[in-house]
Formats: structure tokens, C-alpha cells, sequence
């Protein structure tokens, strides 16, 4: 999991993925965030799959014993957590370095290494956004919920 | 300078000076091309890139009882294959889609299997699923058959590729408003990505811009195993515009190569999936070229700098056909991972992996060196420029 630490060394911010069972869908909840425990959350990705899961990518960040709190609030809720970065991974044996999914990127967490040619992939600058997986033709870029 | 015959012979004494198309650019700028000349005597280049004309013959052998394909239906893992030969072979071409394939129905499609994923399947020894469905004869009285298939019980597996290897191509942009998903990936609306498809400097047609060294008989590396070029690619052009040092600034010079696919690796022949477009084969290919003269040298030591490329714009240049070039950039710049059109900075994409072409210039440069891989004279040339050769837009005729 990436941790950036604010200026502030009791704030924090994570990249997370929130998983809302069937029963949750409907239901507000990541208001609460905002007004019980004061964080701020950036929406990278939010859609409910035709299981009717919720599935929502979030950039969360706030002081840190609140941000505790509020991942409890959530779990409590029954909201599953996740670390975003497992989330999409390289698939090295396919991978062949082509370099087409590098300009898809919009967080260039895919970059060529002007020594050696090959693409690196940064899974903590990725914010799943799934680009590059449909881009890459060997399909070597995974999503792994 | 020297011939082929020496070249292999210190080939066999295991003599042999060979470096790879990156090496010699650094070779020739410190000493000179007269110098190096002496010095080296092959140049090995590489290439990996997707390259749709590509495919693969089998002979399944003979079922008992036995059956007549040829006139037929045949599909291998569900990816029908081209019966129209005698009882049991077979062609499968690296673009062929299973019949259920949606296609673009649901846009972009994601065209996940094909014919070049069969291609790789098979090289990487799975079992493969063949079905077929004939109309029987006297001599060949079998209607269907269903059946497991492996490479290593087939009477042959030809890899043959009608056209690889392009002598430079095209830069892809979108100038429109809306994203198009084409066969040079998706290329974002507004100049939003620019992307190109050839190794540069490791290219094997660009180090021998005039064809002098390759010609039918060449011996390549292809797909990681051997292979030969047969004959010009379709669609070569050896008239195309070219720079003053002769090397082409549009896509020109093709190969049709040859090889057995037995002897071929998995990561060498990779199936490919180009979403809104289709299948195709990714294929890995070598050429070495035989240091005879100062001039040949020279055309090794050519560089990313001094190779241009077109830039053409996808939304309506390519599809109606209208020859209209935005501008050119050399592979120095679109390896840099941007370059500038009409004053925007835009990122560069490439579909040829140009880690895996220096892979690959370094595995042939290994075998020669270890004597496993000698060189073939040509036993005739590919159509250069005195040809007249020229790649033609159809002559369309429409039927009342």
C-alpha cells in the first residue's frame, strides 16, 4: 500500500478499494467520511457490477487516528478494504516491453527505461483506472479484485 | 573485402567478428566505416513486432478411416483454418477469428483468441482441438472428425509468413474529436498519442536499405528458431520516397519468410490481441548481414537519428487513402517518448518492443559466434529499385 506522508506527520493518504456487498448499494456511507471523521477523498473510480457488488476506488487522506476511524466506520458498515496497488498487476511472462500501453497511462505509472527499453510499471503511482489492460495486446496487465 | 564462404569458415573456427545493428553505429563513429569494415564481419538485427500477414501449414496426417479436408470445414480451437488443399493439410492465418467471436458488435471488441494465439498454443506444445467436417468420397469416405492435435505428432508445422518485417512504417495519430481503436492501437482524439511500429536502428530492412546483402535464401532467425526469406513480402515497394542516405521514410521493403515451427519458442511468436481491430501474431525475427564492403558497413551504421518515419493521421488520411503526411520525425525523437506535431507535445507509443529486437540481434549474434548459425548466399535478389516493382492500389471495378 502507498503511504504518502503529508506535511503534517499526522496526516496521511492512501489509495484504497471499497467493496459495497449487494445489500450496501443503496445505502450512503462514504458521506460519512467527510463529516464524522474529516477526510478528504478523491473518487478515482466508483461503478456497481451487474452482481450488483459496488466496487469504488478512493483516494483517502485526513489525520491519521480519524483515518483509523474511518476505515473502522466502514468495516463496521461491512465494507471489504483493499489496498489499491494489488489491484492491477503485470503479468511478466507476457509482457513483451512493446511500449503501447505507455501513452494510455494517464498517471505514467507505465514508463520506458531509456537504458534498457523495457516499460516499468509503478504499481503506487496506479489508480486502477484499467487502461491499459484492453490496450495491451498481449493482455499482460491484470486486474485482480 | 571478403565473401560469405570466408565469413563462415571463420564462422567454424568460431573466428568470427560479429556485433549487433547497436553496437556497430558506436563502432563506426569512433573508428570510421573503412576501419570497422575489416574488423567485423556480420551485423546481426532484430525485430518483434505484431504482423498480421502471417500464418502457419500443417499436415494432420491420415485419420482412419480417412477423410478428405481439402473443399471442407476445419477449425482449430474453434478458429476456422483454410482447407482448400489436398486431404490433410491445412493453413491458419494469424487473424482468423472463431465464428461466436462477437467482433466489434459490442465496440471496441476485444478480440481475445485468434488464429495467432493457436500459432503460440501450439509452439508452446498444448494439446489443440481440431474439428472438421468433409463431404466424403469413395477414396475418403470420413465426414467428421474431432479430434485432440500436438505439434509434436504433426507430419509438418510451417511457419510462413506472406509479409513481415516492414522496412520502416507509419506514426499513428488521431486528429479527430472521438478515440479510434485501429491496428496501431488506440489513438486518442486530438492528437493525444502518437504510435509507431519498427525497431529503428535494429531493423533488418533499414540496415540493408537496398537489399543488397538479403534475398531470397537468407537465413534469419525467426521465431526463435531458423527460418528463411522466400520471396519479396506482398505489398513491397522498393521505389518508396528514401532520405539521401538511402534509407526509406515510408513504409517500403517487406520479406515473405519461411521456417519450421517445431524448432520455434512461444516467446518468439506471440499472440496478440489489438482491441476495436483484431488478432494477430507478434513475431520475432533476425536478419544478420554479412559485412562484404565499406558501403554495406556504412548502411549497418545508420542510426535512430537519421531514420524518418511519416506521420499520418488515422481518423481520415489512412482510412480514405489520401497520402497526406503530417510532418516526419526520426526514431531518436519517438524513442525519446514524445515528439512535437503542429506545436503540441504529444506521447509516443510502440507496438515493436525494441527491448526484445535487441534480444534478439544479441541471440543471433551468440549463434554465430558459438558456430551454430552460418550464413547462406542469397540465390536471388529481392526486387530493388532498377525493378520497377511497385505496390498498387486496387483497380476497383464495381460489378453492375
Amino acid at each position: 500500500m502507498s503511504i504518502e506522508r503529508a506535511e503534517n506527520k499526522d496526516m496521511i493518504s492512501k489509495r484504497i478499494v471499497l467493496h459495497f456487498p449487494q445489500k450496501l448499494v443503496d445505502k450512503p456511507i462514504v458521506y460519512k467520511l467527510v463529516k464524522d471523521y474529516d477526510l478528504q477523498f478523491n473518487i478515482l473510480k466508483a461503478y456497481v457490477t451487474p452482481q450488483e457488488e459496488g466496487l469504488m476506488v478512493l483516494e483517502l487522506s485526513g489525520e491519521d487516528e480519524q483515518f483509523k476511524k474511518g476505515i473502522e466506520y466502514l468495516e463496521s458498515c461491512g465494507v471489504k478494504i483493499q489496498p489499491l496497488s494489488q489491484d492491477v498487476i503485470r503479468n511478466e511472462a507476457k509482457c513483451t516491453d512493446c511500449g503501447l500501453c505507455v501513452p494510455i497511462c494517464p498517471t505514467k505509472a507505465l514508463v520506458v527505461d531509456p537504458l534498457t527499453s523495457r516499460v516499468l510499471f509503478y504499481d503506487n503511482k496506479c489508480i486502477a483506472c484499467e487502461l491499459c489492460v484492453k490496450v495491451c495486446p498481449t493482455r499482460a496487465m491484470e486486474v485482480h479484485f | 573485402m571478403r565473401t560469405i564462404k570466408e565469413i563462415n569458415e571463420k564462422i567454424k573456427k568460431g573466428q568470427a567478428v560479429v556485433v549487433t545493428a547497436e553496437e556497430v553505429i558506436d563502432l563506426v563513429e569512433r573508428k570510421g566505416p573503412k576501419k570497422v569494415a575489416q574488423e567485423v564481419d556480420v551485423v546481426t538485427t532484430g525485430t518483434f513486432g505484431p504482423m498480421c500477414s502471417s500464418g502457419a501449414y500443417f499436415n494432420i496426417g491420415h485419420s482412419k478411416p480417412k477423410i478428405k479436408l481439402g473443399g471442407g470445414i476445419c477449425k482449430i480451437n474453434e478458429v476456422p483454418a483454410y482447407a482448400g488443399f489436398a486431404a490433410v493439410d491445412i493453413f491458419l492465418g494469424a487473424t482468423a477469428l472463431p465464428e461466436d467471436d462477437p467482433q466489434n458488435k459490442v465496440y471496441p471488441g476485444e478480440f481475445r483468441y485468434g488464429g495467432g494465439h493457436v500459432i503460440q498454443e501450439l509452439v508452446a506444445g498444448k494439446d489443440i482441438k481440431l474439428e472438421a467436417f468433409a463431404y466424403g468420397t469413395d477414396c475418403y469416405p470420413r465426414k467428421k472428425l474431432s479430434t485432440y492435435i500436438n505439434i509434436r505428432d504433426l507430419n509438418e508445422a510451417v511457419l510462413f509468413n506472406i509479409r513481415n518485417c516492414y522496412q520502416n512504417y507509419n506514426v499513428a495519430v488521431n486528429l479527430s474529436e472521438r478515440i479510434l481503436y485501429t491496428y496501431m492501437g488506440v489513438l486518442k482524439p486530438r492528437l493525444g498519442n502518437a504510435n509507431y511500429c519498427s525497431a529503428g536502428q535494429l531493423s533488418p530492412l533499414l540496415k540493408d536499405p537496398y537489399y543488397k546483402t538479403i534475398g531470397i535464401g537468407t537465413r534469419i532467425f525467426l521465431g526463435g528458431g531458423m527460418g528463411y526469406v522466400v520471396w519479396h513480402g506482398t505489398q513491397h515497394n522498393p521505389l518508396a520516397k528514401r532520405k539521401e542516405n538511402g534509407v526509406p521514410c515510408v513504409p517500403s521493403g517487406t520479406l515473405a519468410v519461411i521456417g519450421d515451427l517445431k524448432k520455434m519458442r512461444p516467446e518468439w511468436l506471440v499472440g496478440t490481441s489489438m482491441l476495436g481491430y483484431g488478432v494477430s501474431l507478434t513475431v520475432g525475427i533476425g536478419v544478420p548481414i554479412p559485412i562484404l564492403d565499406e558501403e554495406i558497413c556504412k548502411f549497418t551504421a545508420v542510426k535512430d537519428e537519421e531514420i524518418y518515419a511519416p506521420i499520418v493521421d488515422y481518423s481520415v488520411d489512412y482510412p480514405q487513402g489520401t497520402g497526406r503526411i503530417l510532418g516526419e520525425v526520426n526514431y531518436a525523437q519517438l524513442r525519446s517518448g514524445k515528439i512535437h506535431i503542429e506545436g503540441k507535445e504529444v506521447p509516443t507509443g510502440a507496438l515493436s518492443s525494441y527491448s526484445k529486437a535487441r534480444e534478439i540481434a544479441e541471440i543471433l549474434k551468440s549463434w554465430i559466434k558459438k558456430g551454430e548459425f552460418f550464413l547462406t548466399e542469397s540465390v536471388a535478389p529481392l526486387p530493388g529499385l532498377e525493378s520497377g516493382y511497385t505496390f498498387k492500389p486496387l483497380k476497383e471495378r464495381p460489378i453492375e
